[in-house]
């Protein structure tokens, strides 16, 4: 099994290899090597997925590793640690990555950097895969490492635009500020508990060698890393800029995969959270997920809604973490990469759709901007009825797969604030249930302006066309996956997954705080979570329906007038299509600030150190001229005689010095001989 | 005595001699062929010492490598046609003082020190013990001679190479 | 049984042909055969010893390092020997003097 799990992430290493050197001269430049390679990996995925299906075990564990540096009493291990959560992920990201590898054979036809483009997917998918499986917090900073640097790739792929460049510089640099805390605790860690290995690190803190405060800096700074890479406040800036890049890879990295993967981390990590190191996390994911939804409610470009979108659905997965609920938030992770993938698979038809309109008709305009769309729904039927279905999806309607963890997701943090003492933390639900409605709004005013009314601009839509195969079939795959029966087999309730297999095989793993402290982290009654469920599952279904009730009335029967509404809600209007003004205020206290303080530094440089240099040189140079008279007369006189003398010496000791190396050997030799008879006898 | 041995008296007596030979034959080229024959011997005598992997490293490195460079030096530095060239000498009395003492000293350890003697422990294949320690216990002075290497080989380049024409 | 002694013996006797090869030679190739003899001797030694007295292969390991330094050794001085040969037209030792008083 485990080396079935080191293939799949090994098959895509060897196409980028193959790419890199060869992908050009191949036939085709190479996509199929690239793309057989995920789909080898999926299919072997697929098998590892069908035998945990039939094995059916939640404790399921398995872990292999081999001690990669030992120098005494410092030892690196790796091995690979698979157990059902990395199983999963492995399905999830290699349909994901599949799928999205398919789609880019039509979206980046005629690119120059076509063969570079499907090295860098299959260096991602390799990075990724790998980050799933290692068994230990080294080898995962590694990959972690690896997968910002392949979005840094892909996001300045088309690099001739500087909005392209500055972006992937703008995520590299973003991410390094999260990665710096994961770096921290990493050190925490080994330093407390002198290990990398998941399992040893469990141990460890269940032992108490790791406990208290430092925990829970240890799980806060790890923690940050994912801040970083799953984009939540206040490092999500990145994110929405990262859409630069071409679409498949929005949807690949930027959507479903790369960006659950601090997710996942914290999911690895689940069981060395202390409480307050949970509240920390879920209070930052509850923030961002309302957040980034009202950011989303006022974007006009295709991708910067579905970005801010993401941002916010990742608010969710993060927040359940913390409130304990471990299972939906996994949930809500797999669940939401397919459909989200989908929705960015889908705008890129559309944005593929676009473009080529505008190519037609030879004008320069915005291909992502919604303001030009409009009635396409006729135009691009299969796109218009997938997106239709992932929406759905992640609005949170009944009979998707979104409804299922959304519902878990809610349920559980209800769950958590019901059992908290202290009542503030009825805000982590409030923020959900407030960031459901804006979801469904927004996601609802995208679908409506894109997809329903009168064609915005008539010259465009005339020459908008349904994209070829290449780019449906995945959408329809995507699509299919998002229908709930998938996740609630072998039960069939639309309305819970409680009886699924998904929620009996990702058990929550036992929390080593709980066992060194010998109480439970988060303590929820059988009875509370089952109350709370019920009551969050129609709360969510009249929060959604109310979201997408009101995006009708706006936007479809025009009952509101959308200019004027603008105009009403005025400053909060601003903040919201001016993204809080967070890169503003980077700049002018970030930016500006370390600007200050390097002129403040120079000034000083110059002023003070510059002005005490020199009058010491002042000084220095006149006590000099004093003392060398001094010198002149009595230290040379001195110094004169003494060099005469060895001078006179030298000349004597030259003759030795023939230059013959065989007279020297000879020298050697008899006196290590003299010597060592010397020492014998 | 057993065959063995009486191979083994034969090995040490040509690896002796042709070491002498090499040491005292005026003619350049013949000193190189029988340093030739000096290493096979010894790589012979590893052989009996069970090391079987350093019998083969010798012959490869050894006759493979090092004599073929020496031979290369021959050619290049002389006009190897003429066999005659002489390798001239230095004074005898400074060779004959080192060869004496150090012959005494040597003698002196070999036959004073009381060895510790330990029964054959037979033979038996060693690579893989050796691949075991190079990658362990010796890895970083493993490391730090392919360094070594490499250093030497671009410096033995950078100083062989063709002057650049200015 | 071929004893410790007899292996000393021959390493001690090709060790000094080696110096005298050193010492006495003026041709700087032939200096460099008697450095490869008195190499070749230690490495006898070295083996000689491991199997012997010390009964573990960290003999055979420095016999192997000793191969390495040989090796490299070797590269080196013939390069500086044609680099000689090539500006004075003699490998003569004793005429490559530099270095003198």
């Amino acid at each position: 099994m485990v080396e079935i799990a080191v293939i799949i992430a090994l098959l895509p290493l060897l196409a980028f290899v193959i790419q890199i050197f060869f992908g050009k001269r191949l036939p085709r430049q190479g996509d199929w090597v690239s793309i057989g390679a995920i789909v080898s990996g999926f299919g072997l995925s697929l098998y590892l997925f069908i035998q945990m299906l039939t094995r059916y075990d939640p404790g399921f564990v398995i872990t292999e590793s081999f001690t990669w540096i030992d120098l005494g009493s410092f030892k690196i291990n790796l091995g690979i640690y698979l157990d059902n959560v990395s199983i999963t992920m492995l399905m999830v990201v290699t349909i994901v990555s599949s799928l999205v590898h398919i789609y880019s054979m039509a979206y980046m036809e005629g690119d120059p950097r076509y063969s570079r483009f499907y090295a860098y997917l299959s260096l991602f998918s390799f990075s990724m895969l790998g980050l799933i499986i290692w068994d230990n917090l080294f080898g995962i900073y590694m990959m972690w490492e690896l997968v910002g640097l392949c979005s840094y790739l892909l996001i300045g792929f088309w690099f001739e635009k500087d909005s392209a460049s500055n972006a992937a510089k703008k995520a590299f640099i973003t991410n390094r500020i999260g990665d710096f805390g994961f770096l921290f605790g990493l050190l925490i860690v080994v330093t407390a508990i002198g290990s990398f290995t998941l399992t040893d690190i469990a141990e460890g803190v269940a032992s108490g060698k790791l406990s208290g405060g430092w925990l829970t800096a240890a799980g806060i700074l790890l923690f940050c890393g994912a801040i970083g890479k799953s984009a939540q406040f206040p490092l999500h800036v990145w994110l929405p800029d990262a859409m630069e890049g071409p679409t498949p890879v929005s949807a690949l990295i930027h959507a479903a995969t790369m960006v659950a993967a601090g997710v996942y981390l914290v999911a690895r990590l689940f069981f060395m959270l202390s409480l307050d190191a949970m509240i920390f996390i879920s209070y930052i994911g509850a923030f961002t997920a309302i957040f980034a939804s009202i950011i989303a409610v006022t974007q006009n470009d295709i991708k910067r809604v579905l970005a801010y979108s993401t941002v916010s659905q990742l608010g969710y997965m993060i927040m359940a973490l913390g409130a304990g609920s471990f299972t939906a938030g996994f949930f809500h992770l797999v669940t939401h990469a397919m459909f989200k993938a989908g929705l960015f698979l889908g705008s890129g038809s559309v944005i593929h759709a676009m473009h080529h309109a505008m190519h037609k008709l030879d004008v320069h305009d915005d291909p992502n901007d919604i303001r030009l769309m409009g009635g396409f729904k006729d135009k691009m039927p299969t796109t218009y009825r997938t997106f239709l279905i992932y929406t759905l999806a992640l609005s949170g309607i009944p009979f998707f797969s979104g409804f299922l963890s959304k519902d878990a997701i809610l349920g559980g943090t209800l769950a958590f604030a019901v059992s908290q003492s202290n009542p503030i933390h009825y805000l982590l639900p409030v923020f959900g249930f407030a960031a459901a409605i804006l979801t469904a709004f927004y996601m609802f005013r995208l679908v409506i302006l894109t997809f329903h009314g009168e064609p915005q601009r008539k010259d465009l839509y005339e020459n908008i066309h349904e994209s070829p195969k290449t780019i449906t079939i995945p959408l329809s795959i995507l699509a299919v996956l998002s229908i709930f029966i998938f996740y609630t087999l072998p039960g069939i309730n639309p309305f819970s997954a409680a009886h699924g297999w998904f929620e009996h095989l990702m058990a929550a793993p036992a929390s080593a705080v709980a066992q060194f402290s010998g109480h439970p982290v988060v303590d929820i009654s059988e009875h509370t979570a089952h109350s709370s469920h019920t009551l969050a599952m129609i709360i969510s279904i009249i929060v959604a329906l109310s979201g997408i009730l009101t995006a009708f009335a706006i936007y479809y029967w025009k009952k509101m007038d959308v200019e004027a509404l603008t105009e009403k809600m005025g400053v909060l209007y601003r903040l919201s299509y001016n993204k809080f003004y967070v890169d503003e205020i980077y700049e002018a206290t970030v930016v500006r600030g370390l600007l200050m303080w390097n002129n403040l530094l120079s000034w000083f440089d110059n002023a003070i150190i510059d002005g005490l240099v020199n009058l010491t040189a002042w000084i220095t140079r006149h006590t000099s001229a004093l003392s060398g008279k001094f010198d002149n007369a009595v230290i040379d006189g001195m110094v004169n005689e003494i060099a005469d003398i060895t001078q006179g010496f030298g000349r004597q000791l030259r003759r030795v010095q023939t230059g013959q190396i065989q007279t020297y050997i000879f020298a050697a030799v008899v006196g290590a001989v003299v010597i060592i008879l010397v020492r014998l006898v | 005595m057993e065959a063995t041995e009486i191979l083994f008296l034969i090995i040490a007596a040509i690896t002796v001699i042709s070491a002498a030979i090499v040491a005292f034959s005026n003619k350049i080229i013949y000193a190189a062929f029988s340093l030739l024959l000096t290493l096979f011997g010894f790589a012979a005598l590893y052989v009996y010492l069970s090391a079987d992997f350093i019998a083969v490293s010798q012959v490869m490195i050894y006759v493979g490598g090092i004599l073929i460079l020496i031979l290369f030096g021959v050619l290049m530095t002389q006009r190897i046609y003429d066999v005659s060239v002489k390798s001239e000498r230095n004074p005898v009395l400074p060779t004959l003082l080192t060869a004496i003492g150090s012959a005494v000293v040597l003698g002196l350890i070999i036959f004073k020190t009381p060895w510790r003697q330990v029964a054959d422990s037979g033979y038996a294949p060693i690579t893989e013990r050796i691949g075991q320690a190079i990658m362990g216990d010796f890895l970083l002075p493993f490391e730090i001679a392919s360094i070594l290497l490499l250093a030497a080989l671009i410096g033995s380049v950078f100083i062989a190479r063709a002057e650049e024409k200015k | 049984m071929i004893s410790l002694q007899t292996y000393l013996i021959i390493s001690a006797l090709v060790f000094i042909f080696g110096l005298i090869a050193v010492v006495n030679k003026k041709n700087a190739v032939g200096i460099l055969m008697g450095v490869e003899l008195i190499l070749n001797s230690v490495n006898l030694n070295f083996i000689a010893f491991a199997k012997y007295v010390d009964l573990s292969i960290k003999g055979q390991i420095i016999a192997i390092f000793v191969i390495i330094l040989a090796a490299a050794e070797a590269a080196v001085a013939l390069a500086i020997v044609l680099n000689i040969y090539r500006y004075r037209s003699t490998i003569d030792v004793t005429t490559v003097d530099l270095m003198k008083n």
